[in-house]
């Protein structure tokens, strides 16, 4: 039996991935791509390729079931035969595929034309690794190695005679013992923390929130892929600074002013105590409305970052969300401050829509 | 794979049981497979030599998922085909085996037997395989890109056809010889000239001709079957032609399988338990057999499991007739317990559940026999969404409501019935359609899309008569811009429409 298959797959395969580069601006910032982090698996809702139909609309939701439960009973899970439930856009029927984080960061990759990053540091930052390779002739009986310590006895009770083939008895003593034993092996290995830092104050809504969260999972997914370990630290700030969970960081509304610095100096904490510069890649993001308390203030930003953070740090990025009320003032003073330095690099996020432009201006330097 | 010895054995066994009880089946093939191979199978619809196209990979895709994290496997499959073709899953138990070969025997008599089946190709491995030869040269000739792209056009149509075209002998060859004027008849040929002088034969010639120029409305009767309307008017070259009618045969072998679901899971269920509980089971495989089959016939809530469905309605018919549960004597009788206990002891049962696999297909069978007992009895309910809770909830289980509901998800298989109605729709040659209206509107952005594939086959634009929210609209599409248009009277569509909505 020929079966064609793989070829209708690969075709299948190739369709869904140019899908998501056609159509990638608007799942990244709908948020659809967003699935359970269990393990290595995020399960993200990409357009299974409908074709389109005539066919009924919404209206002809529900149907027939059988079962317990008085009218008005919800129904566990959800229904299969829920026909008409269809996307909300032409020719898009919205159902879970697996991709794995690798492959992610491969299409976003591949979409953004992101370039690897070259880690710094690589060179200093050695990892030794054990490998079990080879046999050993004393070692702890968890490591015994079963075959080979019974092939060398039935070796000696051959070479000694004293093998019975009718009776195939074989009796290992110490000399035959053989235990698995490890080699070591260095192998440079490159780690990145990641800092966001994040204004929590009056002026951020849910929706420039929202934004930020999208764009920390996508720039998250692409620097996991370039790293073997990364770190994540979070930190909200109005007029005063806290570290917190990621939980929080998202859920977090104050109402207080706004002091930037107040995040950057503990940022600056947390690096100097926690990550050698040696071991370490530094990833400080900042996202905020661009409201500051005042000039004096983001004077003495600027001053850190060009004393403290920059010299640390691989790249520092400023995002600013578009908001009603922030006056966006900092990404100006950033930008005038900044204009020849590679290390900060800022980006303007006006909605949804531009988080796709604003990862690549994060990530598409490649440092 | 041929069988094995032991499983040739197995079948020749349950083979006679089934012929036993009276099942008349084509001869059918065993098959075994590995679960790759069934997955591969099942993508393409059962026939492994099908054209190649993404959506079999789509589907082989989540099939293969679907069976890697253990959501659900294909425990059989079975081809209507003479012979039939069924693949059994070599990772299965014995007993599992034994289940599914009654089972494959229930289906292949259903194939074989009911009426809704006659004009499916009875040769379809063989169709199937000539298909796909014929797009691969197709693809040799325009083009992999060329050729796919026709395809994914064609499908979007797909589910325009009319189940009842099989069954229809309406292509009554057009006339081509053209219409000559009747002379009246002289007995004298000196007469002629003067009985039927110069100026009538002209005048009555111009009127053909103006008769002939006045006949731009075509087709006469509206034409369900879509696909066909196309594919003898749309400006298609001649592979394209043929890629359609591939098309469309296949949607034709696949409509009655769809139209007779409860039906034919119904039938192969109540088969596999009579064969497996009356006659083919040993002692050591009773729990096994117990497990796989209230694994067949669960039910979760808020899905309709047509397996359970269709068993429960044949075993309830064949109760029924053989206690002479049935009739006007029966049906006007209103006392519960003299109803309950009523049995004449006719054992007309099996008769009868023979005739019903034979005459009716999921709209028939569900409108005759579906009682207010039985839907009682097997809690069956409505479920609607509940936009306040955000959920599924169970709406109502009044018996009018849940047939009407469960009719209406059969009727055209769930799917709108659309109709061309006029080809020269304004005299500018563009496709109208009409949408007969039974309360539920399309899909707005489904069928926008979908009429985008339809202007390319007719090269013109196109046009659908709807309803939306109430109001009559006409769509249209020329194939840069997208207009709609209210329409005040909404013309015929709303007499058609009456008329469809009142069959259910």
């Amino acid at each position: 039996m020929i079966l064609h298959i793989k070829q209708d797959h690969n075709r299948f395969r190739d369709i869904v991935k140019g899908k998501i580069k056609s159509n990638f601006k608007k799942y990244i910032s709908q948020g659809e791509m967003i699935g359970k982090r269990e393990k290595d698996f995020v399960s993200i809702p990409m357009p299974s390729i409908e074709i389109p139909h005539f066919q009924y609309g919404p209206k002809n939701s529900g149907g027939v079931g059988q079962g317990e439960g008085e009218p008005g009973t919800p129904l566990g899970g959800e229904p299969e035969e829920g026909a008409g439930q269809a996307g909300n856009s032409p020719g898009e029927h919205l159902v879970e595929v697996d991709l794995t984080f690798e492959e992610l960061a491969e299409i976003l990759g591949q979409e953004l034309q992101l370039p690897k990053i070259e880690p710094r540091g690589s060179k200093q930052i050695r990892a030794l690794q054990t490998k079990y390779t080879g046999l050993h002739h004393v070692g702890p009986d968890s490591l015994r190695h079963f075959k080979s310590t019974y092939r060398e006895a039935l070796k000696r009770q051959i070479a000694s005679g004293t093998y019975d083939p009718e009776a195939p008895v074989i009796v290992p003593i110490k000399k035959d013992m053989r235990y698995r034993s490890y080699k070591f092996s260095e192998k440079p290995e490159s780690n990145a923390v990641i800092i966001y830092m994040m204004d929590v104050s009056g002026s951020m809504g849910d929706e420039q929130k929202e934004i930020v969260r999208l764009e920390t999972f996508w720039i998250h997914t692409w620097l996991r892929s370039q790293y073997k370990e990364i770190d994540t630290r979070f930190i909200i700030h109005d007029a005063a600074a806290k570290e917190v969970d990621e939980e929080t960081f998202f859920r977090t509304r104050e109402s207080g002013g706004t002091l930037i610095s107040s995040a950057y100096t503990l940022a600056q904490k947390i690096i100097d105590e926690e990550y050698p510069l040696s071991e370490w890649n530094i990833y400080p993001f900042h996202f905020s409305d661009g409201d500051n308390w005042s000039g004096e203030d983001t004077r003495f930003c600027i001053e850190l970052l060009k004393e403290k953070m920059l010299k640390v740090a691989n790249v520092f990025c400023y995002g600013q969300v578009e908001s009603k009320y922030g006056s966006g003032q900092f990404i100006k003073d950033l930008e005038k401050e900044f204009t020849e330095d590679e290390r900060v690099i800022t980006s303007r996020i006006e909605s949804r829509d531009g988080i796709y432009t604003s990862i690549k201006e994060f990530l598409g330097k490649g440092k | 794979m041929n069988l094995p010895p032991m499983y040739a054995k197995m079948q020749a066994k349950i083979e006679a049981h089934a012929r036993d009880y009276g099942l008349d089946f084509f001869e059918t093939i065993f098959e075994m497979v590995d679960y790759d191979q069934m997955n591969e199978i099942a993508a393409y619809g059962g026939f492994p030599t099908r054209y190649p196209h993404w959506r079999f990979g789509m589907e082989y895709e989540q099939l293969s998922k679907r069976y890697a994290y253990g959501l659900s496997k294909i425990y059989e499959m079975v081809i209507n085909n003479n012979p039939c073709y069924a693949y059994l899953l070599e990772a299965n138990e014995p007993v599992d085996q034994k289940i599914v070969m009654a089972h494959v025997y229930g289906h292949c008599d259903f194939f074989k037997n009911n009426q809704w089946f006659t004009h499916t190709s009875r040769k379809m491995m063989d169709d199937m395989a000539n298909h796909g030869t014929r797009v691969r040269r197709y693809i040799d000739r325009v083009g992999f890109d060329v050729v796919e792209e026709f395809i994914d056009r064609c499908l979007s149509l797909e589910n325009l056809i009319d189940r009842h075209s099989p069954f229809i002998r309406r292509r009554r060859p057009e006339s081509t010889e053209e219409k000559t004027v009747k002379l009246l008849k002289t007995e004298h040929q000196y007469m002629d000239s003067f009985i039927n002088p110069a100026e009538f034969v002209k005048s009555q010639e111009d009127k053909l001709k103006a008769e002939a120029l006045q006949k731009t409305h075509f087709p006469d009767q509206p034409e369900k079957d879509v696909l066909l309307f196309l594919m003898d008017h749309a400006p298609l070259q001649a592979w394209q032609r043929d890629i359609l009618s591939i098309i469309r045969e296949e949607a034709y072998y696949y409509s009655p399988q769809g139209m007779t679901k409860i039906m034919n899971e119904g039938w192969a269920s109540y088969w596999h338990s009579k064969i497996m509980t009356e006659k083919a089971l040993q002692d050591s495989e009773v729990v096994d057999y117990a497990d796989h089959h209230s694994g067949t016939v669960a039910q979760q809530p808020g899905s309709l499991n047509p397996y359970k469905l269709g068993i429960e309605l044949y075993k309830n018919i064949e109760d029924r007739w053989n206690k002479g549960k049935f009739g006007k004597e029966y049906d006007e009788c209103d006392d519960y317990k003299t109803k309950q206990a009523w049995n004449k002891d006719l054992g007309l049962g099996r008769q009868k559940i023979f005739e019903v696999r034979r005459n009716y297909n999921d709209v028939t069978f569900i409108d005759t026999f579906l009682t207010e007992e039985f839907c009682v009895e097997n809690k069956m309910f409505v479920y609607g969404f509940n936009r306040r809770t955000g959920q599924y909830e169970i709406n109502t289980r009044m018996f009018p409501e849940v047939k009407k509901k469960l009719l209406f998800q059969l009727t055209n298989w769930g799917q709108p019935i659309i109709q061309v109605i006029d080809g020269n729709f304004e005299n500018r040659g563009e496709l109208l359609l009409d949408h007969l209206h039974e309360g539920i509107d399309l899909q707005p952005n489904y069928t926008v899309e979908t009429m985008k594939n339809l202007q390319v086959l007719w090269g013109r634009p196109v046009a659908l008569r709807t309803i939306m929210d109430g109001q009559g609209k006409i769509y249209r599409f020329d194939g840069t811009e997208f207009k709609e248009q209210n329409t005040d009277t909404v013309g015929n569509s709303t007499s058609v429409t009456a008329v469809a909505s009142s069959d259910i």
